[in-house]
């Protein structure tokens, strides 16, 4: 099928994008990689009156490092997140969940930031960014501003990002010399996420130092699982440990009940899948 | 709106409808009827070709998101009467049935292995999920991917769809290509 | 005498020939219908029912009329006199109850996805922006989902005019049929039984190339372009619906990217396009997208199986019982009430069942109508029978293999005519057997399946047979009559000698992915002695190939390519002739062989290519003999053919997330003689995929209201090549002896023989959890939930 008629522009700083976003009623739509968007307006699930594509700004691509911390441009291709060598060596947590995302051809074209901005509670990028406390810069009229991940993600296909502005930069903590996996199920290899667990620890010998873990779709948000990450640290990595820990794995979830899993079933993949995501990252 | 693309290698310039899909662009502006579209959710990948030199989904991609770009479709493989060596082992190892995925699934072939010259069947697998068959089963196109594989002399991925007559790149430069 | 099955001297059956059709193909110079685009083309859209069940009061059209690019706005009231009631051909009973079918809704819509009304505008952009103006109002009617229900005493129903929901009951009894004894009486008198309640999910076909039609009014005939496997029916069936003379009508079957039983059907679309291409006197041109295939094209299986089983303490079956509910959607199409039907005589498989009792009832609902989908009715008896006969093995504490081996015929005990009429000519199920076993490493596995178990590991090992038959080569026409199916089961097929010795095949068998090209230019190549590139296969337009019934059912091969080894014979015959004339020797005195006439006992000879020259100069031909070196042949088969196997399945289940991985995957196919063993590999992996998918993946899943919620792609789990592993295939060759080729068919075994080792395999995973049964798709929930929840 094809969109309901649209008009488009494609800006080639932020500044631009900014205003033209300024300028444009509110029936726009901003269009990163499109992965998501496209197939909705082919669809008719949506009919925004203008696209403001960011596709041509440069100064959105790329990854670099900024003092203590790396910035990923948010038009960086999930293609991109997965090559880079800095996100490899310092936010590999990241990089695997990225792996995950959908198939090579949308990786080539779907963004990191563009997956973040969109929300979407299956997504797997949202739960490791939440898990590695990165920040989000976004720019508007009145400037940039930066929101923790804790902050950003409001709802369903819902973010911290205000109508007139647009999400720039993630800026991620280096996370050198942790251990980091990515667990996702799902029925088939294309299919969203059921549930999602990103982890990743900070090894010291045998002992787990510090652990981070994030869970997908368990709630209209990502999940922290702060629990779980309490009760890892100071732990040894044994089995028995990490599952102790991960009964932890349902604190502050809300899950709903879809085709595919029930609430119970959830919520007891959710314990599982976060026992086996530490394992792998803690034995990696 | 006016866009300028190169397509197999002929440069066109045209005016589209912002709303006009790049894979509605190559088949009713440029007759590129080759390239296919088997759904509305980017899930099977019959439409896929590449963009630029990596695979995309055309029914995902605005043409005038193309505008300046290079795009190789299936009908742009062929050189001079000789097939490419994945278009070959998917005749030679009986790839396909009907031959609706067929275009994306070679598209994507070529895609994966360019990224990967010698991979393993998992690998192959792996490297296929955005495209369905319903025929065969995929056992044969898997065959044919690795065989292909075999054939295949260094260069013969994307960056050697490029038409103008550029020198072949060496493998560590395109092991750099790739590390970019 | 004329050449038979055992004077292929050329050698070209039997080798695995690349296929003719692939250059195209890979090359992207394809002709799927949406590819076409005549002069002054204009493009259709469908405006579908977003409801289940409704009346139309009213439909404003207004708007969208005046809009840019717009030419014209058609109704259901704008077509109610002209689009007939779309056909059923398969009136199973003679009180059967059929619903008028509109192509386009009228004053009431039966399923979301019904077409309502539609829009022709000079490009496909411009009719999709008009939908959107076009108001409907509608009224909503109680909706009928589920089937079980929709069959208890006060159910509101789909047709109320039919006064009940249930279509029809077909019955058959084996006691009454004079075929065996009673199974009521074997079940009241059994050392066992078994009694198991089976839901065959509804499925969706998904063929990768969407439907499209165009259709071309501006010629003496109407030309219709479509994506179907039954130009020939669908033009014989555009005629009676809509009343247009059928001499006027021309279907062309372009490349038509699959089909699985999917595009075996005469379908609103076509119906509508092509009324209204006439009505504008301008070629019309409609393609559906995915979303709206899933919720229109028809779907497939959705069957309620009850099964009783009744046996003896050693494993021996005296008795089956059989009652099922078959949902037919909100209307009978071509061959809907006629798919459950085709199981009737699939239940009793390759077992010597004394007593069998089968009754179907048929029953409307408001969803998209189902019909034939890969198999077609012996998907689901197979699964059936095959999971009770892992139940009897369970409950008697014997090898799955063995209770098999104990009931089912023996391969000097052909032919054997089975408690449901059928007469099976061929078969070694013992051979297909013993393969498959080695093949597996049967006993090994079971080995560490013991050694799992006695562990307690998460993930659990589970094994799955599956020893089917099926029913092929549809149909002798004289069973479909008695089945009171509306046409016959003959193939036609043509052989054209050219002057210079090149030959043009026509047949009426319409391929979308089989290969015919291939397989018919190695059967005719070897037939006349001729080279396999001089033979040319003409198929799919109603114009140069007049007649035929289409391609399903596993009859090309079988039914398809022997009315064209008749023509040939029929050439060879006719060439006898001449040559004798032409080297003056009694036709009794030349051999044939190798394409060469030859005077018996001497060096005399000529070529059939020469004989092709000699005809068309006519110059010297013997009295009576007409100046062509044509024939053409219609074969009506006397029986069905029997392809059978031996499947294995193992699987690993996830015991903690319900999560199953194919480990391996066994299928020994006996399909008898083989024309092309890379082509039969290739259909057994293909038809593997989809039983797999419908065990494993897929589901078409309604809402309460009657919305298809796995309406697109993203929610439709076809599995992908991640999602599947490599399958180890071989055969046995045990000819049919049904046909002179020896051949039984291949498109359906991987699909019918898969579902049940699968979900025999995964129950056999955790059977020792207390788990008796998984209903299909095994989902992970699913899974888990039969180990955790005590379900079933």
């Amino acid at each position: 099928m094809i969109p309901a008629a649209f008009d488009y522009e494609a800006p080639n700083t932020i500044d631009e994008a900014v205003r033209a976003l300024a300028e444009a009623d509110d029936e726009v739509k901003i269009l990163a990689g499109g992965q998501s968007l496209l197939p909705v307006l082919r669809m008719r699930l949506a009919a925004p009156a203008k696209l403001i594509d960011l596709g041509r700004i440069g100064e959105l691509q790329g990854v670099r490092t900024d003092g203590d911390m790396l910035v990923i441009g948010a038009m960086t291709s999930h293609y991109d997140v997965q090559r880079d060598p800095l996100l490899n060596e310092h936010a590999k947590l990241l990089v695997m969940a990225t792996d995950t995302v959908a198939d090579p051809q949308v990786r080539h074209r779907g963004t990191f930031g563009g997956s973040l901005a969109h929300a979407d509670p299956a997504g797997d990028l949202l739960a490791p960014a939440l898990a590695l406390d990165v920040e989000m810069v976004i720019a508007g009229p009145r400037g940039r501003r930066t929101v923790p991940a804790a902050e950003f993600f409001v709802d369903y296909f819902t973010t911290a990002v205000g109508e007139d502005e647009l999400l720039c930069e993630i800026r991620v903590p280096k996370y050198t010399g942790w251990h980091a996996h990515y667990e996702k199920f799902n029925r088939v290899a294309q299919a969203w996420s059921i549930v999602g667990v990103a982890a990743a620890v900070r090894p010291d010998g045998h002992m787990i130092a510090e652990a981070r873990v994030g869970l997908t779709n368990m709630a209209s948000v990502p999940v922290r699982a702060r629990g779980v990450e309490q009760a890892l640290v100071g732990q040894e990595a044994t089995p028995e440990a990490i599952r102790a820990a991960a009964e932890h794995a349902l604190d502050g979830t809300s899950p709903t009940a879809d085709g595919n899993a029930d609430v119970a079933y959830r919520e007891h993949l959710a314990k599982v899948l976060t026992s086996r995501a530490v394992s792998a990252a803690a034995t990696s | 709106m006016r866009i300028t693309v190169t397509v197999d290698g002929t440069r066109y310039t045209d005016d589209v409808e912002p709303r006009t899909l790049l894979v509605q662009y190559l088949r009713e502006q440029l007759g590129k009827v080759g390239t296919v579209v088997g759904c509305d959710t980017s899930n099977c990948g019959a439409c896929t070709v590449h963009l630029d030199g990596h695979s995309v989904k055309s029914c995902s991609v605005l043409a005038v998101q193309a505008d300046g770009s290079e795009i190789t479709t299936v009908e742009g493989l062929t050189r001079d009467g000789r097939m490419h060596p994945v278009q070959e082992a998917f005749h030679d190892n009986h790839a396909l049935q009907c031959g609706f995925c067929t275009p994306g699934m070679i598209m994507q072939s070529v895609d994966l292995l360019a990224e990967d010259a010698d991979p393993d069947e998992q690998t192959v697998r792996e490297g296929l999920e955005g495209n369905l068959c319903r025929c065969t089963g995929y056992q044969n196109i898997v065959r044919a991917v690795q065989d292909a594989a075999h054939r295949m002399r260094p260069g013969a991925g994307p960056e050697a769809e490029r038409v103008a007559d550029e020198p072949a790149m060496s493998e560590q430069s395109r092991a750099e290509v790739r590390q970019s | 005498m004329t050449a038979t099955a055992d004077s292929h001297a050329g050698g070209e059956v039997g080798q695995a020939r690349l296929r003719k059709e692939d250059a195209r193909l890979i090359a992207g110079r394809t002709r799927w219908t949406d590819n076409m685009s005549l002069p002054g083309m204009m493009h259709m859209a469908i405006l579908r029912s977003p409801l289940a069940h409704a009346r139309i009061n009213r439909i404003d059209a207004s708007e969208a009329r005046s809009m840019s690019g717009v030419e014209a706005v058609v109704t259901g009231a704008d077509v109610a006199d002209d689009q007939g009631s779309l056909p059923c051909a398969w009136p199973i009973t003679e009180d059967m109850k059929s619903p008028n079918a509109p192509s386009l809704a009228v004053d009431e819509v039966n399923f979301a996805g019904e077409a309502v009304a539609v829009v022709v505008a000079r490009s496909a952009a411009e009719a999709h922006d008009a939908l959107e103006a076009i108001d409907v109002d509608y009224e909503d009617l109680p909706v009928v989902l589920d089937m079980s229900s929709a069959m208890t005493e006060g159910s509101d129903l789909v047709h109320p005019d039919l006064g009940t929901n249930a279509s029809a009951t077909w019955v058959f009894d084996s006691a009454e049929a004079g075929t065996g004894g009673s199974a009521d009486e074997a079940l009241a008198g059994a050392e066992v039984t078994i009694h198991r309640t089976f839901r065959q999910q509804r499925l969706i076909p998904a063929f990768m190339e969407p439907r499209s039609i165009l259709v071309d009014p501006t010629g003496e005939q109407t030309t219709m372009w479509s994506a179907t496997q039954v130009p020939h029916i669908l033009r014989l069936m555009l005629a009676m619906t809509t009343g247009v003379d059928e001499h006027k009508i021309r279907v062309i079957a372009p490349d038509v990217g699959g089909g699985f039983g999917g595009k075996l059907q005469v379908t609103p679309e076509e119906v509508i396009t092509f009324l209204v291409a006439r009505k504008l006197g301008k070629p019309v041109k409609y393609t559906e997208s995915r979303s709206e295939s899933f919720t229109s094209a028809h779907h497939g299986r959705d069957q309620i199986q009850k099964l009783s089983l009744a046996a003896d303490r050693n494993g021996t079956v005296t008795g089956l019982k059989v009652e099922l509910l078959a949902d037919m959607g909100a209307y009978l199409r071509l061959v809907t009430p006629g798919v459950p039907i085709l199981g009737a005589f699939m239940f009793n498989a390759i077992y010597k069942i004394p007593a069998y009792h089968f009754s179907c009832t048929n029953v409307f609902t408001n969803k998209v109508p189902t019909d034939a989908y890969r198999g077609a009715g012996r998907p689901e008896a197979t699964f059936a029978i095959e999971r009770m006969m892992d139940e009897l093995a369970a409950e008697l504490g014997m090898d799955p293999l063995e209770v098999r081996e104990r009931n089912w015929i023996k391969h000097d005990e052909f032919p054997y005519t089975t408690v449901s009429t059928l007469t099976y000519d061929s078969g070694n199920y013992e051979a297909a057997t013993a393969r498959a076993r080695e093949l597996f490493g049967y006993d090994a596995l079971r080995a560490e399946q013991a050694e799992r178990r006695r562990r307690g590991d998460t993930v659990q090992l589970g094994i799955g047979v599956s020893t089917f038959t099926e029913m092929c080569g549809l149909a002798p026409s004289r069973v479909l009559g008695a089945l009171s199916y509306g046409a016959g089961g003959w193939e036609h097929g043509a052989v054209r000698m050219l002057p210079t010795g090149k030959v043009e095949v026509i047949t009426g068998s319409s391929p979308h992915g089989q290969g015919h090209e291939t397989a018919w230019s190695q059967i005719v190549a070897d037939r006349l002695g001729v080279g396999f590139d001089d033979v040319e296969v003409l198929h799919g337009d109603t114009q140069s190939s007049h007649k035929g019934l289409d391609t399903y059912g596993s009859r090309s091969l079988t039914v398809g390519a022997m009315a064209v080894v008749q023509a040939a014979d029929k050439v060879i015959a006719k060439a006898r002739k001449i040559a004798a004339h032409m080297m003056e020797c009694a036709e009794g005195d030349v051999e044939f062989s190798g394409g060469r006439f030859t005077v018996r006992g001497t060096d005399t000879s000529t070529s059939i290519q020469e004989i092709a020259l000699a005809v068309f100069a006519a110059h010297d031909l013997p009295d009576g003999v007409e100046p062509s070196l044509d024939s053409e042949a219609t074969f009506d088969p006397e029986n069905f053919s029997f392809p059978h196997g031996t499947h294995l399945c193992a699987t690993e289940v996830d015991t903690e997330t319900g999560r199953v991985r194919l480990r391996s995957y066994v299928a020994v196919d006996d399909v008898g003689n083989v024309v092309n063993p890379m082509i039969v590999e290739g259909q057994v992996q293909g038809g593997l995929a989809q039983g797999i998918a419908q065990a494993l993946f897929e589901e078409a899943v309604y809402d309460e209201t009657g919305t298809l919620t796995s309406g697109t792609l993203a929610d439709y789990l076809v599995p992908s090549a991640a999602d599947l592993p490599s399958f180890t295939t071989d055969r046995t060759e045990t000819p049919s002896t049904t046909n002179a080729l020896g051949v039984k068919g291949v498109g359906e075994a991987g699909t019918i023989a898969s579902t049940p080792a699968v979900v025999n395999s995964v129950v056999d995973a955790v059977r020792h959890m207390g788990v008796r049964d998984i209903e299909m798709p095994c989902t992970p929930m699913r899974v888990w939930r039969a180990i955790h929840g005590g379900a079933q």
